[in-house]
């Protein structure tokens, strides 16, 4: 049992008064969950305390909000490592480095209906319900079942994992700064059906999520869905699949997102370091080709870059040499030899990323294990073996 | 007055399987949860959905290993029919978007599963319950026009017009705390079980027996009240499960000893026996000295190759890490046999129909009885399926041959009352709900658990009696309309006291041990007296008794040994 100050954001909405903060103390053991932490306070102190809540272990969805400033679920986060995160947070501002309270606030990026009760309809359930979230096969069903990759299925189940609780959407920086991006929930649930082979709207699918001006390029990359995710899901990975998969199907990509990586990847392989002159130029007139017989957006985008390279030329942070393609210099030979392997290991590795493949990242399988090989525990020996 | 020809309760997996199966018909449907769809329990369903699917396997089979897990009170006839349309519900499920687990050849791939002859539980990694539900839910939104959907609306009563025929529901609107009284020809409740009642328990913090309580409280029967399922495998404290599924691939249970101790209680089918055979025997090896200190026995998961764990148990991965601080693939998890299910529930036909016309039920809130004495692990899914099929296809057939009755506002205004004299309570003028439900909670689960007798029992109803009255002068503090959760938690409590009540009656009366019930005094399963189902009825001094008789169609009770 430990003693713990919880801070909440509260709003009554019939009091007539605005959101105001309270604290309670509770009191329980640090493996507990802020969730448990907050009923605590609702069945002793205030039962007007409101926060949705059901499973109380991280399947139902339901209790979605901020703690510390952070994205996630009451029932997962243990209330004692909620109480270091503040403590550190606390000590990295300057004011105090214990005892600090635990601060709970409702979901962002949705409006607050109660205390941490936010209005999800409004917000993630529309965009849920924007991406068309059904199957769309053609014709008949088969006799049997649909005969597909094993793949596909554990592919798509990373997005079936998701449990609809809004936290990728409350941590969504894009969606602050443009309220109707479809958003990292919706998009996710768009490539369980783009992914999925039973789906044959693929192609419709793409062309509508790349169109919309709040669609699948409105994301900024931030990974702040991925941070909040509190089951793997990855929303971030899914939009850059469907990406991906847009480009597959030829689609234009408004921001040369995927040219710019193609590029990028290239310039670094032939030089060891990054030419951002040549970077542009590769970007949007690719090869000899594309120098050749340049596309009009290859050279409306050249062009329109210019004063970006020109301004640091003038203010001489770049040397011209910088700033004409293909004159900056590489690597070493040997380095080069480096970057090599690192594309080869690449290569060789050249997998999709899924949890349900491969575990998460520092929990990969370990092979000696696999093979019934011991391992000791004990990080001295491991070591001589 | 809002008006569907049929209106569901629930929306898990038996509510949205029976409202889209009744707009199939083609009649108006409302579905009305208590929370949104897709936060129902019917998620925690890990494991699979059994099915007779593959060549060589056969419904008589699965049939007869349901019939023998319920320790043959199951009702056989019901049985058949759920086996026998196990495989064309999979196949619609698969085709309807569900990601179900391919076999190397692409097609469906099964597991192994506790009390199982052969391996023909269907799943998707572990979690099946979850993956089904999302799916259905993608179809309630694409039928959207024909199924009206109130997410976050509240029943506390039932209406019944005067040829007592249900006739309507009685619901509060929880985002405003508006009260409606809806109107029906059919209701369908599926609000799924009771698991509250007891502490600790896997179940959510919803499940609180409402619809059994509702049906109850207007004169339904309920049926098979004391076989209450305690899962083997959960953790300690919390309750949360971890999945048969880690058993059907291998999983090892171990006393402290490091004894694979199910050698000495089922040496055929080990760990993968039937769920109350398995509860049994670790409560046994804990209660004789051979558990770990902290009341447990372990489960071995390190025996399973990683790679299986993570592509099939990704979920007990992640609750081992974030609820036990334990990496399931490096060491064995300490668990504790926990309440989990439902047996029995409000006393349906196979297609759902209660006692009282025009009110059905599918899933746990129903005793069909389909589950007996012990449910089989994976047959619950397959339960709210093709129940909750079944009554959404006869609550629509029922509604186009009859006109709506007239419903009396009488029951929208008993309601409001009562809501009025909650809010009215005095603070400090008697407990808190929140005490009351830890004390109910507590006696549940240390008196009518895995181990009965009639002493325990007695004293455990005598304790509901006593929290019953105490209920009636229990406070809230929320006195405000939207999301009064406190309100609402004590209108639950009065459905879990009932729910109490009624397993309390129920298991003191059946003398004998059969499945989940297992008496102390009476250790033995006696087929002459008590192969028969037991039924309660509400009378103002409490559940009368009455019997009925268990149908046997082809399988006549053995001796039940794994």
């Amino acid at each position: 049992m430990a003693e713990y100050t919880i801070k909440v954001r509260r709003f009554q909405p019939e009091s007539g008064e605005g959101p105001y903060w309270e604290e309670f103390n509770v009191d329980l053991d640090p493996s507990l969950s802020v969730l448990d932490g907050l009923l605590q306070a609702k069945d002793r102190d205030d039962g007007s305390l409101a926060v949705r809540c059901s499973c109380r272990a991280a399947i139902c969805g339901s209790c979605g909000m901020k703690i510390n400033g952070q994205s996630g679920l009451g029932c997962k986060t243990q209330i004692g490592e909620a109480q270091e995160l503040a403590d550190k947070q606390a000590s990295a501002a300057g004011t105090g480095s214990d005892g600090n309270s635990i601060v709970i606030e409702p979901m962002g990026n949705m409006p607050v209906i109660k205390d941490l009760i936010t209005d999800m309809e409004s917000t993630h359930w529309t965009k849920i319900r924007r991406v068309t979230p059904w199957l769309l096969p053609h014709g008949e069903a088969p006799e049997r079942e649909y005969v597909v990759e094993p793949e596909s299925m554990i592919d798509i189940t990373q997005s079936m994992a998701c449990i609809q609780c809004g936290a990728c959407v409350s941590s969504c920086l894009s969606m602050e700064a443009d309220p109707d991006f479809i958003g990292p929930a919706a998009l996710a649930k768009a490539y369980r059906f783009v992914g999925d082979p039973r789906d044959a709207e693929t192609s419709e699918r793409l062309h509508d999520l790349a169109e919309d001006p709040h669609g699948i390029y409105d994301c900024t990359h931030c990974f702040s869905c991925i941070d909040a995710c509190p089951k793997g899901v990855a929303p971030m990975d899914q939009i850059m699949r469907l990406r991906r998969k847009a480009g597959e199907e030829g689609i234009e990509d408004p921001n040369a997102g995927h040219a710019h990586e193609v590029a990028f990847v290239k310039v670094i392989e032939k030089k060891g370091l990054l030419d951002e002159a040549l970077l542009v130029q590769e970007s949007y007139a690719p090869g000899i080709k594309g120098k050749l017989k340049p596309s009009k957006r290859g050279l409306t985008e050249t062009i329109k870059s210019l004063p970006t390279i020109l301004r640091p030329l003038r203010k001489r942070k770049v040397k011209l040499r910088q700033a004409i393609p293909g004159l900056h210099h590489g690597l070493p030979k040997d380095s080069m030899n480096d970057v090599k392997s690192i594309y080869t290991h690449a290569e060789e590795h050249n997998e999709e990323f899924n949890l349900y493949i491969k575990g998460e990242e520092g929990e990969l399988i370990d092979e000696n294990v696999e093979k019934g090989i011991e391992r000791s525990t004990d990080p001295d020996t491991a070591e001589a073996k | 007055m809002p008006s569907h020809d049929v209106l569901v309760i629930g929306a898990g997996l038996a509510g949205q399987r029976a409202a889209l199966a009744a707009a199939e018909e083609g009649v108006s449907v409302g579905i009305i949860s208590k929370v949104h769809p897709v936060r129902s329990h019917s998620n925690a369903a890990q494991g699979g959905i059994n099915a007779a699917l593959n060549p060589g396997d056969s419904w008589e089979s699965h049939a007869f290993d349901t019939i023998k897990g319920s320790d043959y009170l199951g009702d056989q006839d019901a049985v058949e029919i759920m086996t026998r349309e196990a495989p064309e519900e999979i196949l619609h499920l698969e085709h309807l978007g569900v990601t179900f687990h391919r076999n190397e050849e692409g097609k469906l791939g099964t597991r192994a599963f506790g009390g199982a002859s052969a391996a023909r539980t269907y799943y998707v990694a572990d979690i099946t319950g979850q993956a089904i539900m999302h799916v259905l839910y993608e179809q309630l939104m694409k039928y959207s026009e024909q199924i009206a959907r109130y997410e976050e609306w509240f029943c506390s009563s039932l209406a019944i017009d005067e040829n007592g025929e249900c006739c309507g529901v009685v619901t509060r609107n929880v985002a405003d705390g508006s009260m409606e009284l809806f109107q029906a020809k059919s209701v369908i409740l599926c609000t799924g079980g009771n698991g509250q009642v007891w502490q600790p328990t896997t179940n959510a913090l919803i499940c609180t027996g409402d619809g059994i309580a509702m049906a109850y409280r207007v004169g339904a029967k309920l049926m098979d009240m004391e076989m209450i399922q305690y899962h083997p495998t959960t953790l300690a404290g919390k309750g949360f499960l971890i999945t048969e599924g880690a058993r059907g691939e291998g999983a090892h249970l171990l006393n402290a000893k490091g004894e694979r101790f199910m050698e000495k209680y089922a040496p055929n089918k080990m760990e993968l026996a039937s769920r109350d055979v398995v509860s049994r025997a670790e409560q046994t090896e804990i209660n004789e000295g051979r558990g770990f200190p902290d009341g447990t026995v372990a489960l071995d998961i390190t025996v399973v190759p990683k790679k299986r764990v993570h592509e099939a148990l990704r979920e007990i991965v992640l609750v081992g890490r974030d609820f036990a601080g334990v990496d399931i693939t490096r060491e064995p998890i300490h668990i504790k046999p926990g309440n989990h299910y439902t047996m029995g529930g409000v006393k349906t036909d196979v297609d759902g129909r209660t006692d009282i016309p025009g009110l059905y039920s599918a899933g746990e809130t129903a005793c069909v009885s389909v589950h007996g004495g012990n449910r089989l692990g994976a047959n619950s899914l397959l339960d709210t399926l093709i129940f909750g099929k079944r009554s959404g296809r006869d609550a629509a057939a029922r509604a186009k041959r009859t006109d709506y009755a007239h419903v009396s506002k009488k029951v929208l205004e008993d309601e409001e009352q009562m809501v009025a004299d909650l809010m009215s309570r005095e603070k400090g003028s008697g407990r808190r709900i929140s005490e009351i439900k830890r004390e109910l909670g507590q006696t549940m689960d240390g008196k009518v658990a895995v181990f009965r007798d009639e002493a325990g029992i007695q004293e455990a109803l005598e304790i509901v009696k006593r929290l019953k009255e105490e209920a009636k002068s229990a406070y809230i503090d929320d006195h405000g309309s939207v999301f009064n959760q406190d309100l609402i938690a004590a209108i639950e409590l009065g459905y879990m006291l009932d729910n109490a009540e009624c397993t309390c009656v129920a298991a003191l009366e059946r003398k004998e041990s059969r499945g989940a019930q297992y008496r102390t005094d009476y250790p033995e399963r006696n087929d002459e007296e008590w192969l028969k189902h037991i039924d309660l009825e509400r009378t103002d001094d409490g559940p009368e008794i009455s019997y009925s008789e268990v149908t046997i169609t082809q399988w006549e009770p053995q001796e039940r040994t794994y």
